[in-house]
């Protein structure tokens, strides 16, 4: 990718982001908005970056990589977050792990699918119940100040943070058929 | 394959967890929820033990990102047949990402021990050996007995892909209990992976 789209797309910025961090691992169950991100990272060797079944299961690696000294961060959208109650619960909250998660947000501004906007209703009130800290990031100059922030916290506070990726900035997924 | 532990000792999960530990010196070994991790308790801690007290089905996962990102360390996962029915898409992960420190022990009884006993789904009818063959780690096998479970972690320990033993074993219930301190458990394996120094 150019430095300047790295510097001017939502995803050269969370990549950019990431690496600054020095979170090098990152498993996701792909969603097409993150369709770019999972590009670059995959393009990237500074990276390792997967596939995997579950959220679940990205979860319990990058818990287990970040207890042997590697950083992570779990990619996945709205419905895969859906998917995590027990684990934020069981492991990662209690375990005092500084999981990383973007959530591509689908569900809402246009969404076309009546199962995914009230799967995506259950998202917030889910992460308030564990008091866990969450941001919706909606504007492209505000991305990299919140992501860099957040996932700093994140490591030293020995907390759980969810980066709600918006349609406002990445375009979302539209109904093209 | 109708009946395919047909050949396989009824072992014990405390006698074959005493096996491996005795074995051990600085190898990673996570113990899966319920009687997996009671065991591995009850056979002496170890600061590199870390112990799940949920987040059923993730011991494997939570070994895999271990075992990535201390690829010099040799790390030991142990879980139950039920919790790796609820995660059987991660010996797909495991098996494309092939790290070869990786030796995962899943005990097989056919039940949910600890909840009453209840027969799993796959009880007598699915072969997890055949699964994980089946998913792309090639190195799985049942272990007959006990020599050949003692054989099977030796040989695991030079290998250059991951290694799945399946065990059968008995309807006991864990031998101790282990101390429910999550923050405690973490910290005192991230001393364990030499990534902390206690304060």
């Amino acid at each position: 990718m150019a430095a300047t789209e790295q510097a001017t797309t939502w995803h050269g910025i969370v990549q950019q982001t990431l690496k600054r961090n020095e979170i090098r691992l990152v498993p996701y169950v792909p969603d097409k908005v993150l369709t770019p991100l999972i590009k670059s990272l995959h393009a990237d060797a500074y990276f390792s970056t997967f596939p995997t079944a579950r959220e679940e299961e990205a979860v319990g690696i990058v818990s287990g990589a970040w207890m042997a000294g590697m950083r992570g961060a779990v990619l996945m959208q709205t419905s895969g977050f859906a998917t995590l109650a027990n684990v934020l619960a069981s492991l990662a909250v209690p375990y005092q792990i500084p999981l990383i998660m973007v959530v591509s947000e689908r569900g809402t501004l246009g969404e076309f699918n009546y199962g995914q906007a009230l799967v995506c209703r259950t998202m917030r009130p889910v992460l308030e119940s564990l008091a866990l800290e969450h941001h919706t990031i909606t504007r492209l100059d505000e991305l990299e100040f919140i992501a860099d922030r957040s996932i700093k916290q994140a490591i030293t506070t020995q907390a759980p943070v969810a980066l709600i990726l918006n349609p406002l900035l990445t375009g979302g997924k539209v109904f093209d058929k | 394959m109708s009946n395919p532990q047909r050949n396989t000792k009824v072992m014990n999960r405390f006698d074959l967890t005493q096996r491996l530990v005795t074995k051990l010196k600085d190898e990673a070994v996570i113990g899966g929820i319920g009687n997996t991790n009671f065991d591995l308790w009850a056979a002496g801690h170890r600061p590199e033990n870390f112990y799940m007290l949920g987040s059923m089905g993730l011991a494997f996962p939570i070994a895999l990102g271990v075992a990535l990102a201390q690829p010099q360390r040799r790390v030991f996962a142990l879980e139950g047949d039920g919790s790796l029915l609820m995660q059987l898409g991660c010996l797909a992960t495991i098996a494309t990402l092939a790290p070869k420190n990786l030796t995962m022990v899943v005990m097989d009884n056919g039940i949910y021990q600890i909840t009453g006993s209840q027969p799993t789904p796959a009880a007598g009818h699915t072969d997890l050996i055949a699964v994980a063959v089946a998913s792309g780690i090639a190195n799985s096998s049942w272990a007959a007995d006990e020599d050949d479970f003692e054989r099977l972690i030796a040989q695991s320990m030079t290998a250059t892909v991951p290694t799945l033993i399946g065990v059968r074993i008995d309807d006991k219930p864990g031998t101790g209990t282990t101390r429910r301190d999550p923050v405690q458990i973490r910290e005192r394996f991230m001393h364990g992976m030499g990534v902390r120094q206690p304060l």
